[in-house]
C-alpha cells in the first residue's frame, strides 16, 4: 500500500515554508524589476533596506516569544517611549551616548514590568501587552507632549543615514543583519533556543524536563524592550526626528512579519530564517507600491491583509492536507473491505 | 457536618460583600471620586456638567455592550473604532448625496453596514480559524485603510446634516441625553439577553470551558460569528450616532477609541480570560473612566496624562482579577478538602 501513495502527497510534506518565501520573494523582485525601471538601483534598495529596519529589528525577539505562545504588542510603544526619552534628554544637554544608555535601560525596565506581569501573577499576555501598549505611549506623551525634537549631533544622524563603506547597505541594517546571526545561533543552535520550542509545543511537558519558564519568558520579555528601546534610537536618528508619536502602529507590521515567517500562533514553530525572509517580502511589496504612487492609505490595506492571509493561508494548507488524509484513508479502507468480501 | 458545606465566602463581612460584587464596588468608587472632584471644583456636578459628562460616556458604553459578549467569550475585537469611524462617515455621505433620506433609514443602513464589517471579522475568525487578535488587528487597519482611501480628505459637515440628526446627538427626554436613553434600552435589552437566554448563557459556557462548552454540543462557530456580527452592528449603530453627536465627521473619526472601550469592558468586572462579567458592570466600567478622565480635566492635570492613565487602570484591573480568581480557586480548594 505504501508505495501506492499519491506523489503530491509527499511533495506537500517536503514543500516548507522558507522555499515558498523565497519563491515568492524571487517573484516579487522579478516583478519589481519589470515594473519599474528604477527598482534594481543600489539607492532604491539603499532606501528600501532603510524603510523596515525598526521594524525588523523589532520582529526578532517578537517571533522568539510567539514561538513560547506569547505576545508582545507593546513594541511599538516602547519604541515611541525611548524615542522621546532620547529627544528629551538631548533636548536637556545629556550627551548623546549618555542618553542611549538611559534609553536602553528604560527600555529593558519596560520588558521587565511585561515580563513580570505575565510572569509573576500569571497574567494573559495579550491583555497585559494591550495595557502596556497604552502606557508606555502614555509614557511617552508625557515626556514630550506634542513638541518635537530636532537638531541632533550630525554624526549620529551619518549613523542613521548612512551606509556601510563601499556598499548601498544602510548602517542601521548591517545592526540588524548582527542581531539576526545571534538570534539564529540562538534559536538554532542553543539549548535555550531548544528549550523555547519546548515551552511553545507544550508548556507543562516542558516543565516538568526542567526547563525555567518564568526565568526565560522574562529573558525574552526583557530583550523585546531593549531591542524595541534601539529600535527607537535608530528611528530617532534616521529621521533627525524625536516625537510621542513616532512608529505609532509598527506593531501591526512587525506581527504581519512573524507571522508570514512561519512562526504559527499556537507556538512552538517557526525560524529565523522565515521571518528575515518574510521581512525582505514585505519591504519590497512596500517599496514596489511606494514607486508605483500606491498612497499610504492602500499600504495600511496590503499590510492588514498580509497578517490575516499569513495565518489564513497555512491553516487552509493544514486543512487541504487533513482532508487528502482522511480520503486517503477511506480509500484503503474501501480497499481492504473489498478484498475482505471477495475472499 | 453542615457546616463544612457553607459557601466559600461566609464571611459576610462589608469589606467581603463589596471585593464579590464588582458592580457595588465601581458605583462606590464612582461616587468617591464625584465627591472628591466636587468638593475639589463644586462647577464638577452642575447641570451642564453631568450632561456632557452622560454625552461622552454614552457612545463608548454603547461599544462596551457588544465587547462584553465578545470578551465573555474570551475573543477580543480591535477592529470596532475603524467601523465607527467608516459608518459615522458613510452616515454623513447619506446625507449628503441624498437630503430628503429620513433619519431612521440613514441609522438602519449604518446598522447594516456595521453588520456586514462585522461578518467579514465572523467569517474569518469562525471559519478561517485565524485567532480574533490576529483578523481584528488586521482588519483594524484595512478598514480604516479602506476609510482613508474612500474619504480622500474630505469631511462631512454639521451644515449637510439635518437638525433632527443633530438633535439625537444633544437633546434630552426628561432630562436625560436621548444617547443616553438609547444605551440604557439596549443595556437592558443585553442584560436580560445574556442572563436569561440560552445563547447568552453559551457566550459564558464557551468562555470558561471550551472543551466543555463543545462536549455539551454547543455550535462554538456559530455563536463565535453571532457574537462578532452583534459587535460590528453595534459599532455601526455607535457610528451613525457619533455623526449625530459630532456633527463633522472625518477620516480620522472615532480612532483609537477600542483601548477605551476594551479598557472600560475589563475594569466593568469582564475577565479578559473568558467567561465572568455582566454588562452592567461593563457600563459602569466606561462610566468610571469617563468620570476620572472628566476628574482629570477638572484637576486640570495635562491632557497627555490620560493614554499612560488609561494603560494604568487596565492593568490594574486585569491584575484584580486575576487576584480575585486566584482567592476563589484557593478558597475552593480549602473547602473541597475538608469534604
Amino acid at each position: 500500500m505504501r508505495e501506492g501513495q499519491p506523489n503530491t502527497r509527499r511533495l506537500a510534506g517536503r514543500v516548507n515554508w522558507e522555499a515558498l518565501l523565497a519563491l515568492l520573494l524571487l517573484i516579487a523582485v522579478v516583478g519589481g524589476t519589470l515594473l519599474n525601471k528604477d527598482f534594481l538601483t543600489t539607492d532604491n534598495w539603499a532606501n528600501l533596506l532603510a524603510n523596515f529596519v525598526e521594524i525588523a529589528l523589532m520582529a526578532l525577539p517578537l517571533s522568539l516569544i510567539v514561538i513560547t505562545g506569547e505576545i508582545d504588542l507593546s513594541v511599538a510603544s516602547m519604541l515611541g517611549l525611548s524615542s522621546s526619552l532620547l529627544g528629551l534628554l538631548w533636548d536637556a544637554k545629556v550627551a548623546v551616548a549618555l542618553g542611549i544608555v538611559v534609553c536602553l535601560l528604560v527600555g529593558a525596565l519596560c520588558g521587565a514590568l511585561n515580563g513580570f506581569l505575565i510572569v509573576r501573577f500569571r497574567l494573559p499576555s495579550l491583555a497585559v501587552t494591550i495595557g502596556t501598549l497604552a502606557l508606555f505611549r502614555g509614557f511617552a506623551y508625557i515626556l514630550l507632549g506634542d513638541k518635537a525634537v530636532a537638531d541632533f549631533p550630525p554624526e549620529y544622524i551619518a549613523f542613521g543615514i548612512g551606509v556601510v563603506p563601499f556598499t548601498f547597505i544602510p548602517v542601521p541594517f548591517a545592526l540588524f543583519i548582527i542581531l539576526a546571526v545571534v538570534f539564529w545561533v540562538v534559536l538554532h543552535h542553543t539549548t535555550l533556543g531548544r528549550s523555547l520550542y519546548a515551552i511553545g509545543g507544550n508548556q507543562t511537558a516542558a516543565l516538568f524536563s526542567g526547563i525555567n519558564l518564568n526565568r526565560l519568558k522574562m529573558l525574552l520579555f526583557v530583550t523585546s524592550g531593549i531591542i524595541s528601546a534601539l529600535a527607537g534610537i535608530v528611528f530617532t536618528f534616521r529621521f533627525s526626528s524625536s516625537r510621542a508619536d513616532n512608529g505609532t502602529g509598527f506593531e501591526l507590521s512587525a506581527i504581519a512579519a512573524v507571522f508570514l515567517g512561519g512562526v504559527t500562533v499556537q507556538g512552538g514553530k517557526g525560524t529565523v530564517t522565515g521571518v528575515v525572509l518574510s521581512l525582505l517580502l514585505i519591504g519590497i511589496i512596500n517599496n514596489v507600491l511606494t514607486l508605483a504612487d500606491v498612497s499610504n492609505e492602500i499600504l495600511r490595506i496590503v499590510t492588514g491583509s498580509l497578517l490575516i492571509v499569513s495565518v489564513l493561508l497555512p491553516n487552509i494548507i493544514a486543512s487541504t492536507r487533513e482532508r487528502l488524509r482522511l480520503m486517503q484513508r477511506q480509500k484503503e479502507i474501501a480497499n481492504l473491505s473489498a478484498a475482505s468480501v471477495s475472499k | 457536618m453542615t457546616e463544612e458545606f457553607k459557601s466559600p465566602y461566609d464571611k459576610q463581612g462589608w469589606l467581603n460583600v463589596l471585593m464579590r460584587s464588582r458592580e457595588a464596588s465601581l458605583v462606590l468608587l464612582i461616587v468617591a471620586l464625584t465627591v472628591l472632584t466636587t468638593a475639589l471644583n463644586p462647577r464638577f456636578l452642575s447641570p451642564q456638567s453631568l450632561k456632557d459628562l452622560m454625552l461622552n460616556v454614552s457612545i463608548i458604553a454603547l461599544l462596551v455592550l457588544g465587547q462584553t459578549v465578545i470578551i465573555l467569550m474570551r475573543q477580543i475585537d480591535l477592529s470596532i473604532s475603524s467601523i465607527v469611524g467608516i459608518t459615522a462617515f458613510f452616515s454623513g455621505t447619506l446625507f449628503v448625496n441624498h437630503p430628503a433620506i429620513p433619519s431612521v433609514v440613514v441609522v438602519l443602513l449604518a446598522v447594516l453596514a456595521g453588520l456586514l464589517l462585522g461578518a467579514v471579522n465572523a467569517a474569518l475568525i469562525a471559519w478561517g480559524k485565524i485567532p480574533s487578535l490576529i483578523t481584528t488587528l488586521g482588519t483594524l487597519y484595512i478598514f480604516r485603510g479602506a476609510n482613508y482611501a474612500w474619504v480622500h480628505g474630505r469631511q462631512v459637515n454639521a451644515v449637510n446634516v439635518p437638525g433632527s440628526f443633530l438633535a439625537i446627538g444633544t437633546s434630552t427626554f426628561a432630562g436625560i441625553p436621548i444617547l443616553t436613553w438609547i444605551v440604557l434600552i439596549l443595556l437592558v435589552v443585553f442584560s436580560i439577553g445574556l442572563r436569561q437566554y440560552r445563547a447568552g448563557r453559551e457566550f459564558y459556557a464557551i468562555g470558561s470551558n471550551l472543551n466543555a462548552a463543545v462536549l455539551a454540543g454547543i455550535n462554538v462557530s456559530r455563536l463565535l460569528a453571532t457574537g462578532f456580527i452583534i459587535s460590528g452592528a453595534i459599532a455601526g449603530l455607535a457610528g451613525a450616532l457619533w455623526l449625530a453627536r459630532f456633527g463633522t465627521v472625518d477620516a480620522t473619526a472615532a480612532e483609537g477609541i477600542e483601548l477605551t472601550v476594551i479598557t472600560s469592558t475589563v475594569v466593568g468586572g469582564v475577565a479578559i480570560t473568558g467567561g465572568v462579567g455582566t454588562v452592567v458592570g461593563a457600563v459602569l466600567g466606561a462610566l468610571l473612566l469617563s468620570v476620572f478622565s472628566s476628574t482629570l480635566v477638572f484637576l486640570r492635570v495635562p491632557s497627555f496624562w490620560q493614554q499612560a492613565f488609561q494603560g494604568a487602570m487596565l492593568l490594574l484591573a486585569i491584575a484584580v482579577d486575576a487576584y480575585l480568581a486566584y482567592r476563589h480557586a484557593l478558597r475552593s480548594r480549602v473547602k473541597w478538602s475538608r469534604v
